[in-house]
């Protein structure tokens, strides 16, 4: 056996009433990855996110992290073993500055736990940490209040919440959807960085031109299933895939 | 003892039903909290002794009149009050609150207390099931708690407007993108509440004086129901209303008649440690709300 | 030429607040101003009161202390219908502690306050996972229950309750404690609220999902505020059980329900001042309307509604917005 994988789903499926969100969905993912989830809307892409962070429930199926199994674990306590996702809708607290919307994830015992046993300064903290995903320092633009500020600095705002946490795991879930391809090109080399660090990521996006220049492994999911997984030019090549996006003829 | 307590229990277990059914119509099923209930429901009852005693108006009449104007009154209240704080459940509650608050001492302090407030009972007769006697004012009531029952959840699934209704429950935005006019609906949903009220007192308070506090009684009940029942599930509302209601009926003929209230407190303390969220509760945990 | 309304941060309020550094007496004064201004109030109020006034200003301080419990609830997202649940459950216990077990006040009070929030926090536990109407909901009907239970079981005194209990040393040990402990409330809460773990409270208020998904166990934190707001709660009760000698089934009477409410909603919700502001203005309104009698009731009914719908910030928001801004009409470009 190789060495263990970070994440393993097994079997996963989430019903609700007669909709099959996810239906029988098994993969692993080695550490380090940077895994693209594609597939047409509703294909269940966020319920498998979902699934995973446990933010829901699985009908049925297994999710092991880290070894450990993380089946029915409430989102909290699996921040804790390493995972962060950011929402599609991002959800800043938007009567808050920037700065301060990072206080809370800062704040988490996930943090607690990274560095030591001591939460530190917060408020440098934040600053750093806004900084490192394009949040200029001389602009001060990380002291505006969060209602103010436009989409692509909200997108960057939403991933520097979940790097705070220091994840081993990173979930993203459609980073790039409402941004200019200038502002993509922009959160690209954040992205990379964090490969370097060694973080697993799992991104789910539609627009493909850009997730498969940096995409080690590509998951095709349509209707709640596995359709296509592998390199992200063999994927493409898939005539499954192709009729799921464009219909067949 | 038995016949009696089944008979009396199924009795009363349709009139918490019955009390329920209007709450749980607006809140649950159009997601607008109305605690003016209870304050609705006497408003009812009173005037309907208004239009028959003092106006003079047929029994039939006044009981219709008394119907339509509390629905009026909670369109009114909906569209003066509600409509501009819709959404923000903190001020919903707190201002029907004040409402039903302001109108039930308001009754109080005009006077309507004492024995003279009475409803007339529909037909002053008695018949016999099995070894009990009953009163037909009673079974009236089963009746009409059976049918209202019935229509509401014909109503709530069959009908474009009962459509409507569940529908800016589950998500306002959809439902205003397919044309629905959740603002209209809302207000009919509280309109109709309103109207179940008013339903309900006429048919019950018979049984009794028209008490003032009785209002408190009834959103208090209305409410221990709906959370044991879970709120916005009819079928919960009623089998809820069993529980407590036979619970009730035994601990009176049984016990001691003083330990009643403790069974609908037993039930929501129960309830509350084995599944919080209500029987058929349709209420997500938080973490499940996506 | 169109013009429209414009509303800037006085110099001296930029000058005071973020920066800090403070230039002159003036600045000083206009900082500390504000702050000074309850303390300074209530004890110059408090010896220069009639004894009957002074009465009215102890139960003023009580629902103050009852209005800015109700508020910080409100702002972790809990909106408590039922805070006579937290102020009864304090009283009896000081009552029962005092009456059957025989310890004088400076003991039952403290227990009281603390077994107060313990079991109030444990007996609304289950519903903090749910919506918050559900949390509303329970808090209204829990105290409606006990009183009846009171009243069916008769245990603790049932109808008649339990009177003759040691009373506090002197009427000024009563005043100065609920002042006191009012203050101290009024800036712990305020300390509380602006350091981190308030701010996680008010996040978990704005957007739980946010905050569950940095790995903060909401439902724990919610549990400390209301622990925290309870035990607040269950001391005023403490207090009063003490002071009125007596503790019966009118400790949970819907008065110590509502007018917390109506005081944090005409005083402004969300800031601990605005909820004592409302306290001084609502509870002397109803001593001197106090020969209307129910009529009090259908007022605060009245008040809320109105205050809810038209001016939902409340007065001290209003006041603050006043002292810390001012406005000018600028022209529309």
């Amino acid at each position: 056996m190789n060495s263990p994988s970070l994440l393993m789903v097994s079997n996963i499926a989430k019903h609700f009433g007669g909709v099959r969100a996810v239906n029988g969905l098994s993969f692993e993912l080695a550490k380090g990855e940077l895994l693209g989830l594609i597939g047409p809307n509703g294909s269940g892409k966020t319920t498998l996110v979902n699934l995973i962070t446990g933010f829901i429930k699985p009908t049925t199926g297994k999710i092991t992290y880290k070894s450990r199994d993380i089946t029915g674990w409430p989102s909290y306590k699996i921040v804790r073993l390493g995972v962060a996702r950011t929402f599609q809708m991002v959800k800043p607290f938007y009567q808050l500055p920037a700065y301060k919307n990072m206080i809370i994830p800062l704040y988490s015992p996930r943090v607690k736990k990274m560095t030591g046993g001591k939460y530190g300064d917060r408020d440098a903290m934040a600053l750093d940490l806004l900084e490192e995903v394009g949040f200029e320092r001389d602009s001060f633009v990380a002291y505006k209040v969060a209602s103010a500020l436009p989409q692509g600095y909200l997108k960057r705002l939403e991933l520097a919440k979940a790097i705070a946490l220091q994840p081993d795991l990173l979930i993203l879930d459609e980073l790039f959807s409402g941004l200019s391809l200038a502002e993509v090109a922009g959160i690209l080399p954040i992205i990379e960085k964090l490969r370097h660090e060694g973080k697993t990521i799992i991104m789910i996006e539609h627009r493909l031109k850009e997730l498969f220049r940096i995409a080690d492994r590509i998951i095709v999911l349509n209707y709640g299933e596995k359709i296509a997984d592998g390199k992200p030019a063999d994927v493409m090549e898939n005539e499954e895939v192709k009729n799921a996006y464009l219909g067949s003829e | 003892m038995l016949p009696g307590a089944l008979v009396y229990g199924f009795v009363n277990s349709v009139i918490l039903a019955l009390v329920a059914l209007g709450f749980n119509l607006t809140f649950g099923i159009s997601g607008v909290a109305n605690f003016a209930y209870g304050a609705l429901y006497i408003l009812g009852g009173l005037l309907s002794w208004v239009l028959f005693n003092s106006m003079g108006l047929p029994y039939f009449f006044a009981v219709l009149f008394s119907v339509l104007l509390t629905a009026v009154a909670g369109a009114l209240m909906y569209r003066f009050v509600l409509l501009r704080i819709r959404g923000m459940v903190l001020s919903e509650v707190i201002a029907t609150f004040g409402i039903g608050l302001a109108i039930l001492e308001l009754l109080k302090y005009l006077g309507f207390i004492g024995f003279e407030y009475t409803l007339p009972v529909f037909i002053d007769y008695s018949i016999d099931i099995g070894s009990v006697t009953i009163d037909l004012q009673r079974i009236f009531i089963v009746i009409i708690g059976i049918a209202m029952s019935a229509f509401l959840w014909f109503f709530t699934h069959h009908t474009r407007t009962g459509l409507r209704f569940r529908g800016i429950a589950q998500d306002e935005r959809t439902a205003l993108s397919l044309g629905i006019n959740s603002d209209r609906v809302a207000m009919l949903s509280v309109s109709f509440g309103a109207a179940y009220a008013a339903i309900a007192a006429i048919v019950i308070l018979p049984l009794g004086t028209i008490n003032v506090e009785e209002g408190y009684h009834v959103l208090i009940n209305a409410l221990a129901v709906c959370i044991v029942g879970g709120l916005g599930s009819t079928g919960g509302v009623v089998i809820a209303s069993f529980l407590i209601g036979y619970a009730q009926i035994f601990t009176v003929f049984y016990l001691e008649s003083h330990w009643v209230m403790l069974v609908p407190l037993i039930a929501i303390l129960t309830i509350l440690i084995i599944k919080p969220s209500g029987i058929y509760g349709k209420q997500k945990e938080l973490e499940e709300r996506i | 030429m169109k013009k429209r309304k414009e509303r800037i941060d006085r110099g001296i309020k930029v000058r005071s607040s973020d920066v800090f550094a403070l230039l002159s007496w003036r600045e000083m004064l206009y900082l500390s101003f504000p702050r000074l201004l309850p303390i300074v109030g209530l004890v110059v109020l408090s010896f220069t009161l009639s004894i009957y006034w002074q009465k009215v200003l102890l139960s003023v301080s009580v629902f103050a202390l009852l209005a800015i419990s109700w508020d910080i609830l409100a702002q972790s997202g809990m909106i408590s219908l039922g805070q006579a649940l937290f102020f009864g459950m304090g009283a009896y216990l000081s009552g029962i502690m005092n009456y059957y077990w025989g310890w004088p006040p400076f003991l039952t009070i403290p227990i009281a306050t603390i077994m107060g929030g313990l079991i109030s926090t444990l007996l609304l536990l289950p519903v903090l996972r749910l919506r918050g109407i559900y949390f509303s909901m329970v808090t209204l009907i829990l105290p409606l229950m006990l009183v009846r239970i009171v009243e069916a079981t008769r245990i603790f005194g049932g109808t008649e309750g339990i009177s003759g209990l040691t009373p506090l040393p002197t009427r000024w040990v009563e005043l100065y404690l609920i002042i006191i402990v009012l203050l101290a409330a009024l800036f712990g809460f305020r300390r509380l609220m602006n350091s981190d773990f308030g701010l996680v409270l008010k996040g978990i208020n704005d957007n739980d999902q946010s905050v569950m998904n940095a790995g903060i166990n909401i439902y724990w934190f919610k549990a400390q505020a209301l622990f925290i707001g309870g035990s607040v709660g269950a001391f005023s009760g403490a207090f009063m059980t003490h002071v009125y000698m007596f503790v019966g089934m009118p400790v949970f009477a819907l008065d110590y329900s509502i007018l917390p409410i109506a005081a944090a909603v005409v005083g402004g919700i969300g800031t601990f001042a605005g909820s004592m502001l409302g306290a001084f203005i609502l509870v002397p309104l109803s001593e001197i309307l106090r020969g209307l009698g129910g009529l009090r009731i259908v007022f605060y009914g009245l008040f809320l509604v109105i205050f809810i719908v038209v001016l939902p910030e409340g007065i001290f928001h209003y006041i603050q917005r006043k002292y810390h801004q001012f406005e000018r009409w600028v022209e529309v470009e």
